[in-house]
């Protein structure tokens, strides 16, 4: 590895709930190397200066999910991030916002992980075809219609941005909602009807006011805020069906 | 200590664990499963899978060829039965992850589409972009929780199987949030962990691919088998080693040496052609390409960079349409990590370390000698893949061998009494064992004893090895072995302690070393991947043979062999674009 003396500091947000009741920053000084991303700095800390850091990672190309922290302020990918790109410095890391916190920069999913649950993201269908008869057809622009809400990688940074999620935290939230719609677009489900029931039934989803902090920090392009407006456009639809034509079907 | 017992237990969450989970809730759904896994399960490293999954769905082809492919792939280190279950079950597993909503790549009309792929001689490879394990992976698991069965251990470390009268009847696991150390008792337990790839320095794997798997059974008395057998990927990104798809080639890339020279035609692999060849060059097997790359570097026609020698691949020609239909992944990796665009500049490539073939021996319905132990996926070894996995097998092999698994598992737990109170004693055993452990206090580094563990790997077990790198390798593991016992913790907090988890999953990567480098230095021979300097030959005589490690409580494990079972495929030559 080429060798560098440039350094920047990592002024890092540690929380040890064993050792003291409130969080506290401590300032590391790292590497400044050229290919390092900011998770790089912080594998430095955990495995020369500090191994008590506590953080998630495990691809470092971008696709688990795992490392999204704040990084000055913003939700942030931080095998996605290069340090150089931060300077000069000091970069300051957080636990992503909106989230309890249990450690240092590692914060509770459990909440998400309910609600993904919630919206049932599997595919519904009224009738099974056997496996023996093949698969469903669909072609690429049926497929192209639901695929980009499928490229969410759960890594949570649009909750992190969502000034919603963060007053109500009944909301579903954005990557939920994007599933939701990744299975209602897909030609071969028949669930929408059902998740939006579910969906309708929570406030926080007409609290969204589509300003689309959400869709800005998305590192895979998901557009959640695009998710969530059409929700609720079919909501409106439905709501207005329902009064209009109750003895209708949806 | 808190005890909780479920039927069965499925250790890891990523493609083969969520399959066998899935599968035991379809198969008899009276049983209580739980899901145990270090990470959640999205984060698996099946998501980082890029170009696909083999099964046979065209009308051309045949499953005697898929099977055909995948022996000779394998150097005919395969087992041809389990080979043969495996291309005829490919196809249905994989239609029934279309049926679960998997957004598998189409044709125009609708169809599901495949690719070539490296070593396959049809066009098999049903791929999702090139994000195809992600999207496996997502498939399965929002699929899984519809099932009212499984019940999630998300982020729970497990530390020990829990083996009294002669089976296998749970598992002691740390919570990570709270550092609580619970038993989880069971009828039956399916390790699905996955591979071990950080054994090595320069690898593809996750960070989190620690071999926990095959080390808790190894611990537990059961052999690892065919360890010496690991896979380098020909095409890692120099510094990251991030994974560059086979499918680049598949769909028409060209590895270049430093003159532009497609230099692979050199090694046997066939003639350039401007179109990709099945079954010949830049789609030749990985074993073949990555060795080509290290004689390639021996003539001094690589380039060298700051982080080492690398080729080229360039994908240039497939032109910008066809990169971001089929290869946006990789451009935006190449954007991301390697700063440039594949469109308009080539792909610097190194071999990387990528697959272990050898896992924990499992029969074919992923049972281990172990009563009440399966295993299946990565961390198994059936063995399907020989000598060499062919690319787009593994993800198959995730499906098939997951559900078979699941299935046996489902149907031995239907009929075994549950877990006997004795087991109990051994949990509260290893809970002390852990308390110790969190206190440990010598003087060494886990950074720094897995630093020197992975060089040494690296140096010894590389894609050429000899006696000597082995034995000096080996006697390196000793020694770290040693200094594990000496580590010093900066972190003695039970709050997400992800130092003690480093430490336990470095003394897992140890064990693991250990069987390869042992079964390594046994196999006096070169065989798919594993290529002896000092055995330059394929020796059928000796060596047509799964090696077995047994754990040892002093020194080296002790290496038994496994006639390797053929049906129909006799032992031959490995043939390439010829």
């Amino acid at each position: 590895m080429p060798e560098t003396t440039a350094t920047i500091s990592l002024e890092v947000l540690r929380y040890r709930p064993e050792e003291a009741a409130e969080p506290v920053w401590q300032s590391y000084e790292v590497p400044l190397r050229r290919d390092w991303m900011v998770l790089d700095g912080l594998n430095h800390i955990k495995d020369s200066l500090d191994g008590s850091l506590s953080y998630r990672w495990a691809c470092r190309m971008g696709v688990c999910g795992s490392c999204g922290m704040m990084v000055n302020g913003k939700p942030t990918l931080t095998c996605a991030t290069y340090l150089a790109g931060l300077g000069p410095g000091p970069i300051r890391v957080e636990p992503l916002s909106g989230f309890p916190v249990i450690r240092d920069l590692v914060v509770d999913l459990r909440d998400f992980i309910d609600k993904l649950k919630s919206v049932k993201p599997w595919l519904l269908r009224g009738d099974e075809k056997p496996l023996a008869d093949g698969e469903y057809l669909q072609t690429p622009d049926e497929l192209a219609e639901y695929k980009p809400y499928s490229m969410c990688i759960n890594c949570m940074l649009c909750y992190s941005a969502c000034p919603i999620y963060a007053l109500e935290p009944e909301f579903v939230g954005p990557a939920a909602i994007a599933l939701a719609q990744r299975y209602n677009l897909d030609s071969r489900d028949d669930g929408a009807a059902e998740r939006l029931d579910i969906l309708s039934r929570h406030d926080g989803i007409w609290a969204c006011t589509f300003v689309g902090e959400c869709s800005a920090v998305c590192p895979k392009g998901v557009d959640p805020a695009a998710a969530i407006q059409r929700y609720k456009v079919g909501a409106t639809a439905a709501w207005w069906r329902s009064v209009l034509m109750p003895w209708g079907t949806r | 200590m808190e005890t909780t017992s479920y039927d069965i237990l499925v250790v890891g969450g990523g493609g083969a664990g969520l399959r066998a989970a899935i599968a035991i809730a379809e198969t008899d759904p009276n049983l209580s499963i739980a899901v145990i896994s270090k990470v959640y399960p999205m984060r698996s490293h099946t998501v980082s899978a890029e170009g696909g999954a083999a099964a046979v769905i065209r009308s051309e082809d045949s499953l005697d060829a898929h099977a055909y492919d995948t022996v000779s792939g394998g150097d005919w280190l395969c087992d041809q039965d389990a080979v043969e279950v495996f291309v005829r079950e490919a196809p249905e597993e994989m239609l029934r992850l279309e049926h679960w909503g998997c957004p598998w790549s189409r044709t125009a009309d609708g169809h599901v589409a495949v690719r070539p792929f490296g070593g396959m001689k049809n066009e098999r490879t049903w791929f999702a972009a090139d994000k195809t394990g992600f999207h496996m992976l997502h498939t399965l698991y929002q699929t899984s929780l519809k099932y009212s069965p499984l019940t999630f251990f998300d982020e729970w470390f497990v530390t020990e199987l829990l083996v009294e009268d002669g089976r296998c009847q749970g598992v002691v696991a740390i919570e990570l949030a709270t550092g609580k150390v619970g038993a989880l008792l069971a009828k039956a337990v399916i390790l699905t962990t996955g591979g071990c790839g950080k054994v090595f320095a320069f690898t593809t794997n996750a960070n989190i691919k620690t071999g926990d798997g095959m080390a808790l059974a190894y611990r537990a008395g059961v052999p690892l088998k065919d360890m010496e057998f690991v896979q380098y990927h020909p095409t890692g990104l120099p510094f990251t080693g991030i994974l560059i798809t086979e499918a680049t080639r598949a769909e028409g890339g060209w590895l270049l040496n430093q003159d532009g020279y497609r230099y692979l035609q050199d090694y046997d692999l066939g003639k350039p052609e401007p179109k990709p060849v099945l079954r010949a060059m830049e789609l030749g097997p990985r074993d073949r390409l990555s060795q080509a790359f290290v004689k390639e570097m021996e003539k001094g026609r690589t380039i060298t960079t700051a982080y080492g020698e690398v080729v080229h691949l360039d994908i240039r020609h497939l032109g910008e349409k066809l990169i971001d239909a089929k290869l946006p992944f990789v451009r935006e990796l190449c954007r991301k990590y390697e700063n440039l665009d594949p469109v308009h500049e080539m792909i610097p490539v190194r071999p990387v370390v990528h697959y272990m073939m050898g896992g924990v021996h499992t029969d074919l319905e992923g049972a281990t000698p172990l009563p009440g132990l399966y295993a299946a996926g990565e961390v198994a070894c059936v063995s399907i893949n020989g000598s060499n996995r062919l690319g787009s097998n593994s993800l198959t092999e995730l499906l098939v061998f997951g559900a078979r698994a699941g299935k046996a598992a489902a149907r031995y737990a239907a009929e075994t009494p549950p877990a006997v109170p004795g087991v109990l004693a051994r949990a509260y055993a290893e809970e002390r064992r852990l308390e110790t452990l969190r206190r440990a206090s010598g003087g060494e580094r886990v950074a720094v004893l897995r630093t020197e563990m992975q060089q040494a790997m690296e140096k010894g077990a590389g894609i050429y090895r000899d006696e000597p790198g082995l034995r000096s390798t080996a006697a390196k593991i000793g020694e770290l072995r040693v200094r594990c016992q000496r580590v010093w913790l900066d972190d003695r907090s039970l709050t997400f302690n992800t130092e003690l988890v480093a430490f336990l999953e470095l003394s897992n990567l140890l064990d693991v070393a250990e069987a390869m480098i042992q079964s390594g230095l046994e196999r006096r021979e070169s065989r798919g991947a594993h290529q002896r300097t000092d055995h330059p030959r394929r020796d059928d005589e000796r060596f047509l043979a799964h090696s077995l490690a047994y754990r040892q409580d002093e020194g080296a494990p002790r290496i038994a062999y496994l006639p390797v079972t053929i049906t129909r495929w006799p032992p031959g030559e490995r043939v390439y674009g010829r």
